[in-house]
This record gives structure tokens, sequence and C-alpha cells, in this order.
């Protein structure tokens, strides 16, 4: 493979006037990308700008209406994702797209398993290139194991071993920091900067503009489906970014307001759940905006369940505004005043197939019905005005939630949470996967709440986020309560410090 | 890059962790529960009944199973792919009358043979076409299937009968015949199953259909040519009810237009029996046969202590919920067992 610096500027794919659509929808517009190898290449847009279509196109798997992929600067038509695979494109998917169940070694090599006579595979030899792979990315994974139950950074380790299995030249990852910690992204581009010194072409796409500008040499900005600049990072600032990305400028991303701690609204006292959190004892005032951190697998969502009630816990008790929850049941934590938002949008917040207007009337089903029979008229005013006063950005409020834009799904989950009028909050990941735009709203609308006299517990792992928002943080790690922080003594380092379990917290 | 792909290293290098052992464990653990159900079943049987393992018990014994293997065999192949063929006793009911007319008017058995192969090579592209080019549900779409081909089967045998009488001699020897006890036909099945087993192991189209049923969408964008895949299974596993219709024909001598009525339910059972899951991507061909092989025993066990027959529906029915709550049980022990893995790898 030729070297960056000996090699002239020729790029290894490109896309030339590239245009897409679906039905009336005009996912891009006469884009041009240019992917050099030896280069970490940034792809950044708010969601719906056409990022994803963009990176199927190259993937093989939509072809362009209009437009030319260039391959070593010929021409090339992609008939399916084994044509692109086959021309060393190898992409690393938001949602990793694994087999859960066949082994760790088969998922790399589905497809493309070494044979032996006869055609037959050879199950040896396709073990030991994935502990070479393994080796090589340093991690320890069995080949033999199955893919199911894997973390989510393992399984990325999955795919990008697939990637180098078939000495990908291009490899594309679709927001593969979204569910990582700190060291686990940090193991991440570790690899990332290896491909890129042996000469690969890496596009990368993350909502988090720190990482762009920590690993990416030059950046591609999309907005609603039109290319905006195609440029070199250096120089730009992050203020530069947000501003091509979202065609204005933006507010602060960090809209805190001061709010005077009011009453206990939470307090979790002592609270056991046996082999997933130990001990755990803290409380959210009215006002308050506590910060819950930590590494993934802590342990932090599963004390947001139990406390709503999702999952039982052993000991220790609950109580709303003095309100002894009972162990085990969401509708009395509901009573009480308690809502969660909960991790993951799709399977646990949102009824994708249904309409904007029914997903936010879901939580208000008791408000909302007269003689026994739903009120429509009620549901629908309702959910509008919620819908309005989230600036949930729609075609029509009947449209089903499936047709909506991450950052905007967001938005319905937290209206039909908002709509029960709760007390105290409690959100998971609020602004994981969506766009600065939006999450910079998200975080005003939080921050309004607690002005509001809410108390809300935000999960997060985006440690901007935490000490951007959090009047408090509480750390966890391994199951237990690690530390808990003052905003004004918060800082990365001692956060981080306590959700390794290095500080003497 | 520098790892250029398949670069075989020393077998000694390859890590076999627990985690390998486990997962290995419980998927010969399923296959052999039901092998052990299925011992003490016959060890009860054979206390109570000293008659019921004479050559001729062993031989009904596997002769009752042979057919249902077969189907179950080409049935798993179709499951493993999150897709079910419904359509399964029709066509054997067609095939077998196919092949009894071809004998009939003095076919060559072999000839006959071919024949019921060959159209439930149809069925099966006919399923497998729908359902892939379709994209409906495979549960609809062969649901349509069992009734179009019951229905033309049923207006073309309309009343007529084949019995053993109108079959050649040998054809009729062959399929009560066998090697001491061990009959013809199942060595027909039993050479079927190992083919079967051996390519969806060793084969990379054979685990292309573990991929697409363990998870479609991946299995696309992996450029696993996905419709080919599932065309295929549908297409053996027709051919597979084909063959066992000139079995059951050879077996019963006996064909008429109900012949297969319902069958495909007790098939599916014996898959699911067998550990082959439903919703795809895990199983294998020789636990569906064991399936197969309890579930047909029951009919000779019962009557053998004397048990009454109407007890075997509800007993195979049992069977049926009792194998899907372990497997249920079973994959949330795995489930655990594996997050606490990763959580000690950190």
């Amino acid at each position: 493979m030729t070297h960056p610096s000996d090699a002239g500027p020729a790029p290894v794919l490109a896309l030339k006037d590239i245009s897409k659509s679906f039905g009336a929808v005009r996912a891009l517009r006469d884009v041009s990308l240019e992917l050099f190898p030896g280069e970490v290449h940034a792809l950044a847009g708010e969601n719906g700008a056409g990022k994803s279509t963009l990176i199927k196109t190259l993937a093989g798997v939509h072809r362009p209406d209009a437009g030319q992929v260039l391959l070593d600067g010929a021409p090339t038509v992609f008939h399916g994702p084994a044509d692109a695979r086959d021309a060393g494109i190898a992409v690393i998917y938001q949602e990793p797209t694994l087999f859960p169940d066949l082994s760790i070694a088969e998922n790399i090599f589905m497809g493309r398993q070494p044979r032996r006579a006869l055609g037959r595979i050879d199950h040896k030899a396709t073990r030991a290139a994935t502990a070479a792979l393994m080796k090589r990315l340093g991690v320890e994974l069995d080949p033999e194991r199955p893919a199911r139950g894997l973390s989510i950074a393992d399984q990325q380790i999955v795919e990008i071993a697939k990637a180098l299995s078939f000495d990908a030249r291009v490899l594309i990852m679709d927001e593969p920091t979204a569910a990582l910690t700190g060291s686990e992204v940090a193991r991440l581009f570790g690899v990332v900067r290896t491909l890129r010194e042996q000469g690969s072409a890496v596009l990368f796409i993350s909502h988090r503009l720190e990482e762009i500008f920590q690993i990416c040499g030059r950046v591609t900005t999309l907005r609603d489906g039109a290319l905006i600049s195609s440029e070199p990072l250096e120089g730009m600032t992050e203020d530069d970014l947000v501003r091509r990305m979202v065609g204005r400028d933006l507010d602060e991303l960090y809209p805190k307001q001061d709010v005077e701690a009011g009453e206990v609204a939470l307090s979790v006292r002592r609270l056991t759940r046996e082999g997933v959190f130990t001990d755990v004892s803290f409380e959210v005032r009215r006002g308050e905006i506590v910060g819950l951190a930590g590494l993934v697998g802590a342990g932090r969502t599963e004390v947001a369940r139990s406390v709503f009630g999702v999952d039982r816990w052993d000991a220790g008790e609950v109580e709303v505004e003095g309100r002894r929850l009972t162990n085990g049941a969401p509708s009395t934590a509901m009573a009480a005043g308690l809502a969660l938002v909960p991790e993951d949008r799709r399977a646990q917040g949102l009824v994708m197939d249904m309409s904007i207007e029914r997903n936010i009337g879901l939580t208000g089903l008791r408000a909302t019905v007269r003689a026994g029979l739903m009120d429509r008229g009620a549901e629908r005013s309702r959910s509008l005005d919620w819908a309005v006063r989230l600036q949930v950005k729609y075609a029509r409020i009947a449209d089903t939630v499936s047709t909506l834009s991450g950052g905007n799904q967001q938005k319905v989950v937290l209206a039909k949470w908002l709509a029960t009028g709760p007390k105290v909050l409690i959100v998971d990941e609020p602004t994981r996967g969506i766009d600065v735009g939006t999450k910079a709203e998200v975080h005003r609308l939080l921050s309004q709440l607690a002005a509001d006299g809410v108390a809300v517990l935000m999960i997060s792992s985006d440690l901007p986020e935490i000490l951007g928002m959090a009047d408090r943080v509480l750390v966890m790690h391994e199951g237990r309560l690690t530390a808990e922080i003052p905003r004004s003594e918060a800082t990365e380092e001692s956060v981080m410090a306590a959700a390794t379990g290095r500080a003497a917290a | 890059m520098t790892v250029t792909a398949p670069t075989p290293a020393p077998a000694a290098e390859v890590p076999r962790s627990s985690g390998t052992r486990l997962v290995d464990r419980v998927f010969k653990m399923r296959e052999l529960a039901i092998l052990a159900v299925f011992l003490v079943m016959i060890a009860v049987t054979q206390t109570g009944n000293s008659e019921f393992l004479s050559e001729q018990g062993i031989k009904d014994l596997l002769l009752n199973a042979t057919i249902l293997v077969l189907v179950a065999t080409g049935q798993s192949l179709v499951v493993i792919t999150r897709n079910v063929d419904l359509s399964v006793g029709s066509t054997l009911g067609i095939s077998a009358f196919a092949a009894g007319t071809c004998l009939q008017g003095g076919g060559d058995p072999v000839l006959a043979v071919l024949l019921a192969v060959l159209l439930g090579v149809g069925c099966g592209l006919v399923n497998g076409l729908l359902v892939s080019l379709g994209q409906v549900p495979a549960l609809v779409v062969t649901l349509g299937t069992l009734y179009i081909i019951r229905g033309i089967d049923s207006i073309w045998v309309g009343s007529r009968q084949i019995t053993a009488a109108d079959l050649p001699g040998g054809f009729v020897d062959f399929g009560s015949g066998g090697i001491s006890a061990v009959p013809y036909l199942a060595l027909i099945a039993l050479a079927v199953l190992v083919v079967a087993a051996y390519y969806l192991k060793h084969f990379g189209s054979g685990r292309e259909l573990y991929a697409l049923g363990s998870n479609p969408e991946a299995a696309r964008l992996a450029g696993i040519p996905v419709r080919r895949r599932i065309l295929t299974a549908y297409v053996v596993c027709g051919a597979l009810a084909g063959l066992a219709g000139a079995l059951y024909l050879a077996r019963f001598g006996n064909v008429d237009s109900g012949t297969g009525n319902g069958y495909e339910l007790t098939v599916v059972s014996a898959v699911v029996v067998g550990g082959v899951v439903f919703t795809g991507g895990s199983g294998s061909v020789y636990g569906a046969a064991l399936g197969a092989l309890l579930l047909t025993s029951v009919n000779s066990v019962l009557p053998a202590l004397g048990v009454s027959s109407v007890w075997v529906l509800a007993i195979n029915g049992v069977l049926l919920i009792l194998a899907i709550a372990v497997d249920r049980v079973v994959a949330l022990r795995v489930a655990s067992a594996l997050k606490k893995r990763n959580a000690r790898h950190g």
C-alpha cells in the first residue's frame, strides 16, 4: 500500500455530484467527497443532513440516482454491499451488525471463510486468523464465543477486526463512540491512528465535536442533503464547525441556569440489587440537576430502573417527596410524580410504528379517558401542545415516530414524560446520538424544568454534558457510588478518577 | 494494513477458553437431553413390556421415525433462516400420489422417486420465490401454499386411492425391508441427515443460512445473497418432503387425497423439540432428527405400556412446551454467564 507522503494527491475513493432521493425526500443533492489514503476524514452534519445516506452509498447499500462513485479515480458501480467490500471498503455502522448466534470468528469471516479442499470451511484457520486479529488489536476475546452478550465496545472491536481481516483500504465509522466510555474511546482511537499510519483512509462520523478535532485531519460538512464545505480542520474552532453544520450561530450548548435547590424530592437510601449495585444512597432536591456519571456497566441505568420500579431491588428504600415507593411497581412511581426517560429510545421509549400524537399520549391514557373510552380529541390537543412546546419537527402529528430523526424522536420521548407533569425526572443518556442543535435544545429544556422546580437526575456518559449541566455529580464504579462532587470541584479528571475507581473518594 | 486475511497460525495459539466450552456444552447438552429423555422412555417401556425392543420392535420404531426425520431435516434448514414451511404436509401428499400413479402405470421405481423429489422441488421453488421476492411473512405464504397444493391434490386425486396391490412388489418390499433391524428407509434418512449436517457445518453457504437467520439485516450488509439462500433452503425442504412422499408410499403403500394432512405441525413440533430455535440462527439437524425420533416413539411407547393412544397428542404438546421452556431457561443462563465473563474482562 502506498504511503501518503510518497503518494500523489489521488483519492482512493471519491463521490462526485451524488444525488439520491427516497420518494419525495431528497436525501443527497450533488454531494462530492474525496477520501485520501492515510487520512482520517470527518463527516459532520446534524441528524437528517444526509450522512447515513452518504455512507450507505459508499457501502453499496444505496445506488445513487445521479453522480459517480470513483474508486482509485475510475468510475465504479457497486451492485451491493459485497461489491463495496471486495473493493476494500469496510463500514462500521452505528448499530453493530453482528450475528448473535454465531462465534466471533464466524462473524468476522462470514462469506469469506478460509477454505479447505472441496470448498469446505477451514474452521481451524478461521479461528487462528481471528486469534491473530485479536492479538493485533490487543484485546482478549475468545474467537469461539458467540457474539451474543458482547458489550458494544467489544462488538465494535469485532467489526474493526472484520475490516482488518480483508485489508480494508477505506474504513467508514458511523458514530463508533456513541456508546463507549472514555477508555474504550482511547482504545478505539489508538486503532484508528494505526490504520491511518498504515495508509488506510478513515471516514469518521461523530456528534462529539471534540473527538472530531482530536483525531481527524479534514472535515466535510453536510446540511439538508447538500455539501456545505470540505476543508482541513486545522485552524478551525468548534464554533466554526457548528456554524457550518447548523447554518446559524448556536446558542450556548450548556445553558445551565443557577437555581436555588429546594426540598428533597427524591431520596434513595441504601438501595441494593444483588450482583448489580450495592448500597446506593443519594438525594435530589427540587430545582437541582444531579449528574450520574460512570463507565458503561457501572450500574447507573440499573439504579434508575430500580428506582422507577422496572426492576425490583433487594434492599433499601426510595421516597418521592416523602412518599415511600413500592418495590417493583412503576405505576406507583408514576403516581408519585416520577418519570424515567430511558436510554434506548427506540426499544424502550417509543412505539416506533405509532404516530407522534399517540406516543406522547401513551403516558396520559388515564387523563384522556372519558367514560372508559379514549377521548382522541383530548389526546391530540395534549400531544400537539407538548410537541409544540418542545419544538418537535414533523410533517403531521399523525406521522409515525419512525419517520423522525433521532433528535426529534428523543424530544417525543421527553414530551411523553413531561406531559405527566413529573416532580422528579430521570433522564438516561438524554442526548446520545443527537446533533448539536437539538442537544442544546434538550439542555435548555432540562435547565428550564429544573428552574420550574423539577428535580432532575441525569445519567450521561458525555462528560462535558455532565460538567456543563449538573449542579452535583454522583459517580458510580462497579455498582457502587464512589463520589459526590459539587459543581465547583467537578472536572474531567476528578470525575474520571472516581469512575475508574482510582479516586480516594 | 498488513494482515492478509487467513494466515493460519499454529493451532496451539488458539485460545479455547471457558466461554467456548460453555457454549459447546450447552448445544451438546440440548441434544443430549433429548437423547436422555428418549432412552429413559425406551428403558421404562422395555421394563414394562419386554417384547418392546424385539428386532421387529426396533425396526418399527425406526421406520416410524424415518419419514418425519426426513421432512424435519428439510424444515430445519428453513427454520434456521428464520422462516417456516407449512406446506410440507401437502407436498408430501401430492408427491406420494404422483409417485404412486407413476408406479401404477408400470413406471420404473427410481423414476417414480425422482418424480416425487422433483415435484417437491417445484413446491419448494414456489414457496421460496414467494417468501424471498415477495417479502411476505413465511407463515402466511406457506399457509397459502399449504391449501393451494392440497387443493390441487384433491382435484387431481378425487376419491381415488392407491393401495399396495397397485404397486410393484419390489417397491413395497424395499419399504418394509432392511438389514436386520435397520430398515433401508432409515438408512436413506440417515444418509440425508449426515449430508445436511455436514453441509451446514462445513460449507460457507450452510453457515450463511445461520447468519441470515441470526440477523437478516447484518446478513444483507455482509453481502450474503439472502434471497438465493432462502430459496435454496425452501427448495431443499421441498425436495426432502417430496422424497419423504415417495418413502411414505413405499412404507404404507396406501395413498389418497388426505395423505399428509396436518403433518406440517408434527414436523414443526419435532424441529422445535429438537432445539432448532424458531426465531432462527441456531440449532442443528441432528437435534431435529432426535426430536422426530422422540415424538414418533411416543406413538409406539404408549400402546406397548397399555396406555390409550388418545394420550399421544397431549404428550407431544407437553414435550413441545417443555422443550421451549428449557430453551428459554438455558438461554437466560448462558446470557448471564457470558455477561459475567464480560464484566471480568472489563
